[in-house]
């Protein structure tokens, strides 16, 4: 009862009362991905020198708020405008530079030729429809093509986060130490970099609101089957139907093990673990918070005469992460599961 | 009156975990530490909150031959027989998501630690089971995290 008093007049004084200060805010929110230093991880680098020179405080708030949907960054709605403020001050601080000023006037150009410019010079990093790059934020850990990954200019929380004058500067004098180079210095006019931004534009019509959440419920984050077998013919059919999946079985456990000492396990609820490496490789590349999937397990319970098998569900898990690409992988082990599950138990 | 005050004071603690919280359905957290140390000190926190430390379960056999610039990931799952016990008994749904773990991997010269919102598992586990068991996990995964972050 008092922990909880105690906890309930913490929540209501950080609430209502205190607003802690950017960097606590950037630590607590933004540097399990971003890194403490804003140098990147799972996220993009934020300190980059030529980063903060190209986008103003009004980017990163409606970033912060918008995040990107399908593309990792969530949207932080329910902290506050003053804690959304800090955080960008905290990240402004370490340019050591006045925030650039951006007209939010639109450009006006040729969204054709801007389109025939794209094919040219943008979709070799930023994709044919402008989704981005692959995989997530920088190289630091994971096999990567470029250092940095190029931006999702279609997303839904780009276009709004981004005016054409921040496009337009961007384009105009690259961005250093990225794969992002002056436009001007390959050659184009001022006229073209318009016409790019007018074509950049025109993504926001063609309603690519990429999304990474997934409408399965909490009712579905369970796949189950119950086996017409005893618990041993399970787990034999089991281990089989795993191997034709073309995943290693590496270990069988029961539920209970290492919590209680050996044993005192129940014996009626096992767990099979297995991997397929190549899978497993793959979508490390994608996002590197996979591990909350990992290693592939079933679990087998027998109660009451009944057995029954479970394994969680990808497409349920998919939602949480925020990451489009992901969500083909989700679907691959939903379908790998299912199939383990029903080999096994019909 | 006691356990009907307990009941708001539960109520408002849920909300308040609830709105600082909001926007992780995935907690992660950073550690200045490298692999060793931060994997050290997360296992030191999670007995320190009075949990047992299950398995070690290495993921990254290979990754280097594979091209990765790691080879340290790991999943450290963890929890108390108790709570497991009843949780597998009244919600079997939840068994699939059980004991909890955690992810660790090396990023750089630091750690980054990302796990699932204990929040999730009480959407999963529905009306069968008491959701203050769910925040307290919150309440503990966050000391731990906090205790990992600031490790040095």
């Amino acid at each position: 009862m008092r922990w909880m008093i105690g906890i309930l007049l913490l929540g209501i004084t950080t609430l209502v009362v205190g607003e802690p200060r950017g960097g606590e805010l950037f630590a607590a929110h933004c540097a399990g991905c971003h890194g403490d230093t804003g140098k990147g991880g799972v996220g993009v680098p934020l300190s980059l020198p030529s980063f903060l020179e190209s986008v103003d405080d009004d980017f990163l708030r409606k970033t912060i708020r918008m995040g990107r949907p399908g593309r990792v960054m969530p949207a932080f709605r329910a902290i506050s405008d003053a804690q959304v403020d800090a955080i960008v001050r905290h990240i402004r601080s370490w340019s050591g530079k006045p925030e650039p000023v951006f007209s939010d006037k639109p450009r006006h150009g040729d969204a054709q030729h801007g389109q025939q410019l794209f094919v040219s010079y943008c979709v070799a990093c930023h994709g044919a429809n402008g989704e981005g790059g692959t995989g997530t934020g920088v190289t630091f850990s994971r096999k990567r093509d470029l250092p940095i990954i190029a931006p999702a200019l279609n997303n839904a929380g780009f276009l709004a986060a981004a005016s054409d004058e921040m496009i337009r500067h961007i384009l105009q004098f690259g961005r250093e130490d990225t794969p992002m180079r002056s436009f001007l210095v390959q050659g184009l006019s001022e006229q073209d970099i318009d016409d790019l931004v007018s074509y950049v534009r025109t993504f926001e019509q063609q309603q690519q609101h990429a999304s990474g959440k997934s409408a399965v419920t909490a009712a579905e984050s369970t796949i189950w089957a119950e086996s017409s077998y005893t618990l041993e013919e399970t787990i034999e059919n089991l281990k089989d139907a795993i191997v034709s999946q073309n995943f290693i079985l590496i270990r069988q456990d029961t539920l209970e093990h290492g919590l209680v000492t050996e044993g005192e396990e129940d014996p009626s609820q096992v767990i099979l673990h297995f991997c397929n490496f190549k899978f497993l490789f793959e979508a490390l590349a994608v996002d590197p918070r996979v591990g909350m999937f990992l290693p592939c397990r079933v679990t087998i319970t027998e109660r009451d005469g009944k057995v029954m098998v479970s394994a969680i569900n990808p497409l349920y898990l998919s939602r949480l992460f925020n990451n489009s690409e992901l969500n083909e992988y989700c679907k691959k082990m939903h379908a790998v599961y299912s199939a383990i599950l029903e080999d096994a138990t019909l | 009156m006691k356990k009907q005050l307990a009941n708001v004071i539960l109520a408002c603690f849920l909300v308040c975990i609830s709105v600082l919280a909001c926007a992780e359905e995935i907690v992660i957290t950073r550690s200045v530490l490298a692999f060793p140390e931060a994997m050290l000190a997360l296992q030191e926190s999670i007995r320190a909150h009075g949990y047992t430390v299950s398995r070690v379960q290495r993921i990254d056999v290979g990754l280097t031959g594979m091209g990765y610039k790691t080879d340290k990931y790991r999943i450290v799952f963890a929890g108390k027989i108790d709570e497991i016990r009843e949780l597998t008994k009244k919600a079997p749904q939840l068994t699939a998501y059980l004991p909890p773990k955690i992810s660790i991997f090396a990023e750089g010269d630091q750690t980054v630690l990302v796990t699932i919102n204990p929040r999730l598992y009480a959407d999963i586990a529905g009306d069968a089971i008491d959701p203050i068991i769910f925040a307290h996990w919150e309440s503990d995964l966050r000391s731990i995290f906090h205790d990992v972050s600031m490790a040095r």
